[in-house]
């Protein structure tokens, strides 16, 4: 009997070690993955029971938590909400962050291993842990320009600095108010959530950065200019045919100028001119000659088909894969399958304006632990040279040449050199028109990068153009930053 | 010190010393030679004594700390209530110095401090979800561990030697029997979370007569297996290079898997049918020495295991809750989704190495954590610290009971102290193993930490047993070494 339950034992061992073994995998191994997982509500409360750290505008608190006493110690408040919610996002006591409050949640909540230290410390010293703060390279006068500038339209502004891919300010609309998502009421939350997702006017969308996508229609014209610049086979003075109407290859489909006709009158008409007036017929022809892979590859080079984490995640622009040569010819003045944001288009006029070097857009100056000591510095990085120094120079001039005496006119600021570039993109064939303006300023010392996006055709529907409603708002901010 | 309290001391420690030695006759100073060195049983029991005090401080300190950790102050209500247990406990103890003076002195103070440590978890989690006085389910499991202490105490008293059990075997098989047929009757059966296991009148004093069963199916088990093991080692045919038992004698193997399948099927139990059926076959292993029934008694099982997943639809959710708990699918899945296991593992990852502390994690955030996850609430706020001292006690309470089976003198002692070790040892495998993914998820409860009276008064009644035996094997010297 006793042979059988020495194994016995053995087995009775097994089993122990077993658990010890599996215990150890979950508490130790697997801690951090499990830790991450989102529907992990345990790390989102934690992550509330810490004083949160205060998110900074110009050294002003645009996210601050203040101590309560319920359960989740802390109540997380959004000054001036609605201004900043692309900014801050949000972090509810149920469901998911968004925003910097979930891509810097491991600096906010004092969670990040640069923290590490300084959590063992306040642990040994019995002190409560407090998150980190972040300072946002937002300017309050630039975004607060924007918002009032953007009026009650469906839109987004983005103004960066060019130099350094710094955002100086984004603003969507329509948008909401962060603070009724941190109530503490996990309920109220999620029916205010449901709310704002069935709203019509989709309030949580960020159209700075992502969204409904729109086509970018005429100012990806600059993205086809330079791949012709670049290609060194086209000058400004390169000609092409200047027929009212264009049937494009292997169809029977019409192209059109805006407002029908020829560019400019003439049998011929130059890139300049037709980027000048912004013509579609030479930019079609111009198209099929470059080929999409020319196009692709210079559109990669602005940064197209990468997902920028500024550091919040963007939806990245996308220029589409295998097209014949009716769809290239759409896709050369920015329709077709093409889609931008706001944030692309502003990279896109920033690296014109930056001597053709695109710089990452990043959101955020400088991370502070509590005791002032910097965590993170930001500083200006390269994501890569879309286009040579002389190509460049060249599209500021054609750029200042379609402000001063072209199709975006309405941009003109007195005393001061701005270039741009306007567009107005088909969506359907009965639906709005989407206007863009995109540009920067002073074109001699760019300083400001601006780009404004307006759907549903500004409330006009096709009546509305990009001259018309996206120009003015860009000047009227770019008024604003360079007078302060 | 003045020489009237140092006579008063001497008087109190002469006092103790009478008790310990309960007036047994004095032993020779040195053993004769041939016979095991047998410690003197007072020793015994004053080991038994201090490791209790430890045990009370260890729960006492471990209620004061949850109400630091999750209410800010000290509560003495509780810490009363505890108290009271306490002395039940030392209650025991006591009992024993009368009438099992030479039991092992380790079970008492591992039940104790188990039990403790379950009663201070349920009670954070009271404190965690807002219930007090008589909803508090602390409140609750103090009672029952007070009535369960009493019956250990009444079993230590009634069962004087062991062997009378061994007069009652069949009678033990039908009341098995009747106590596992109980929650199935109309009117008296209660379903809880998709379990028919548990028998009451409307809300009031449910209890979940499968617990006791387990006892009474571990005394009919080894009184039926010592009458019987001569015609059950009888070998038959060989197969597969093993020698597999007659045909006829196949009966008992398939009556006891018949009887866990339909508790898989009936009470819609699978963590109780793996419980009683491994039980069985270990004793019969025991019994005959046969490696070819246990062969046979697991394939049995795991074909019938296999056709319940494919054709219960809660079996086959918990198969695949094991296999894939993070897909979106089965987290999301309600009823019978991992919800539940993956809110468990969070919790435990939470409290990684140390845990989070008393008071300061976050079990409620997984269902009932304060049943069937006690261990999972334990591990988020003790850490795998905590879970290895845990387990470390079960596995110590275990090797006492198999120690029995090893110093047994009869064969059916022998055989009901390895099956009472062995089915606590089995149910701490399912349990934990269900809540870590070792195997799949089953309702069971973990032995004296979980919230339910049924359990404890079973786990006590079993730490009495095992106390009996224990007793009995040392105050026999064995003059023979091996049998």
């Amino acid at each position: 009997m006793n042979r059988e339950l020495k194994r016995v034992s053995i087995v009775a061992l097994v089993m122990f070690v077993t658990l010890l073994v599996s215990s150890t995998l979950i508490q130790f191994v697997q801690a951090d993955a499990l830790a991450a997982d989102p529907r992990n509500s345990r790390t989102l409360y934690e992550s509330y029971s810490v004083e949160r750290g205060p998110i900074l505008v110009d050294g002003d608190p645009i996210a601050y938590s203040t101590a309560t006493d319920d359960f989740y110690r802390f109540q997380r408040t959004y000054a001036n909400g609605p201004l900043y919610a692309p900014i801050t996002g949000y972090i509810p006591v149920n469901g998911e962050a968004t925003g910097l409050e979930r891509s810097l949640n491991d600096y906010l909540s004092g969670q990040s291993s640069s923290q590490f230290f300084d959590q063992l410390n306040r642990l040994i010293s019995g002190q409560d842990p407090v998150g980190a703060s972040v300072e946002v390279a937002i300017d309050k006068v630039a975004q607060q320009a924007a918002w009032d500038a953007l009026g009650d339209y469906t839109g987004a502004v983005v103004v960066t600095e060019p130099e350094t891919g710094r955002i100086l300010a984004m603003v969507t609309k329509p948008t909401f108010d962060p603070n009724s998502m941190t109530v503490h009421d996990g309920e109220q939350v999620q029916a205010t959530y449901e709310g704002l997702l069935a709203d019509p006017g989709d309030p949580l969308f960020n159209r700075a950065t992502g969204g409904d996508m729109n086509p970018p229609g005429s100012v990806f014209k600059l993205v086809v200019t330079a791949a012709a610049l670049e290609s060194g086979r086209y000058t400004p003075d390169s000609t092409f045919p200047n027929p009212g109407e264009f049937t494009l290859p292997g169809s029977t489909s019409v192209v059109r100028n805006s407002g029908g006709g020829t560019c400019g009158g003439g049998a011929t008409v130059t890139l300049a001119d037709a980027l000048r007036l912004s013509c579609n017929i030479p930019f079609a022809e111009l198209g099929i000659e470059l080929g999409d892979n020319a196009i692709r590859d210079q559109a990669e080079k602005f940064g197209f088909d990468h997902e920028f984490l500024i550091p919040t995640g963007t939806e990245p622009s996308t220029y589409p894969q295998g097209l014949d040569d009716a769809q290239t010819a759409l896709s050369a003045f920015g329709q077709g399958s093409v889609r931008a944001t706001p944030l692309q288009m502003a990279l896109v006029s920033a690296a014109i304006a930056n001597d053709g070097i695109v710089m990452n857009p990043n959101l955020v100056d400088q991370i502070t632990a509590p005791d002032f000591t910097p965590l993170e510095e930001f500083e200006a990085s390269e994501f890569g040279r879309a286009i040579s120094e002389s190509t460049a120079d060249t599209m500021v001039q054609m750029m200042v040449n379609g402000v001063e005496n072209g199709a975006a006119s309405n941009a003109r600021i007195d005393g001061v050199s701005v270039a741009g570039k306007t567009g107005t993109a088909e969506n359907g064939e009965d639906d709005p028109y989407t206007l863009w303006f995109t540009g920067f300023a002073p074109a001699d010392d760019p300083q400001y990068a601006i780009t404004v996006l307006v759907e549903d055709g500004g409330g006009l529907g096709q009546e509305g153009y990009g001259n018309l409603i996206a120009a003015p708002i860009a000047k009227q901010v770019l008024e604003a930053v360079l007078n302060k | 010190m003045t020489d009237e309290s140092a006579r008063s001391r001497s008087a109190s420690n002469g006092a103790v010393t009478t008790a310990g030695d309960g007036g047994t006759p004095a032993r020779p100073a040195t053993p004769p030679s041939g016979i095991r060195r047998i410690r003197m049983p007072q020793k015994l029991r004053n080991l038994e004594f201090w490791l209790l005090i430890v045990a009370c401080v260890i729960n006492a300190a471990a209620i004061v700390l949850v109400q630091l950790g999750a209410l800010g102050r000290v509560d003495t209500q509780l810490v009363l209530l505890g108290a009271g247990l306490s002395v039940l406990v030392f209650g025991l103890h006591i009992s024993m110095r009368f009438v099992a003076r030479d039991a092992d002195p380790f079970l008492l103070p591992i039940a104790t401090v188990l039990n403790g440590l379950g009663i201070a978890m349920i009670y954070r989690i009271d404190i965690a979800e807002g219930d007090a006085g008589w909803d508090s389910a602390a409140v609750r499991q103090i009672a029952w561990s007070a009535i369960a202490i009493i019956c250990a105490i009444a079993t230590i008293f009634v069962i004087r030697n062991h062997r009378v059990l061994f007069r009652y075997t069949y009678l033990a098989g039908l009341v098995a029997i009747i106590l596992l047929i109980l929650p199935l009757v109309p009117g008296l059966g209660q379903s809880r979370g998709g379990a028919q296991v548990w028998i009451g009148f409307g809300d009031i004093a449910t209890f979940q007569p499968g617990e006791i069963a387990k006892i009474a199916l571990a005394v009919f088990f080894a009184g039926y297996l010592v009458r019987n093991r001569d015609s059950l080692s009888m070998v038959g045919r060989k197969f597969l290079g093993m020698r597999f038992p007659r045909g006829r004698d196949l009966g008992p193997l398939l009556i006891v898997w018949a009887l866990s399948m339909s508790v898989i099927v009936f009470q819609r139990d699978l963590g109780t049918a793996l419980l009683y059926f491994g039980l069985f076959l270990v004793m019969l292993y025991v019994a005959t020495s046969r490696l070819s029934w246990v062969v046979l008694g697991l394939s049995l099982f795991l074909a019938g295991a296999i056709i319940a997943s494919q054709t219960l639809d809660y079996v086959g959710n918990r198969f695949a809750n094991w296999l894939t708990p993070f897909s979106d699918e089965r987290f999301n899945a309600d009823p019978g989704g991992s919800y539940q296991l993956v809110q468990g593992l969070f919790g435990l990852a939470n409290g990684g190495l140390i845990g989070t502390g008393w008071g300061q994690g976050r079990p409620d955030l997984t269902p009932v954590p304060q049943s069937d996850y006690i261990i999972a609430s334990l591990g988020e706020e003790l850490g795998l610290a905590g879970i290895f001292a845990i387990l470390a006690l079960y596995l110590l309470f275990v090797a006492r009971g198999f120690r029995i089976g090893f110093a047994g003198q009869d064969d059916f002692g022998k055989l009901l102290g390895v099956g009472l070790a062995f089915v606590v040892a089995l149910q701490v495998f399912i349990v934990v193993g269900g809540v870590t993914r070792v195997i799949p998820l089953t309702g069971l409860t973990t032995p004296f930490l979980a919230a339910g009276g049924s359990s404890l008064v079973a786990n006590w009644i079993i730490v009495a047993l095992l106390l009996r035996l224990s007793d009995t094997v040392r105050n026999h010297p064995r003059l023979v070494i091996d049998g």
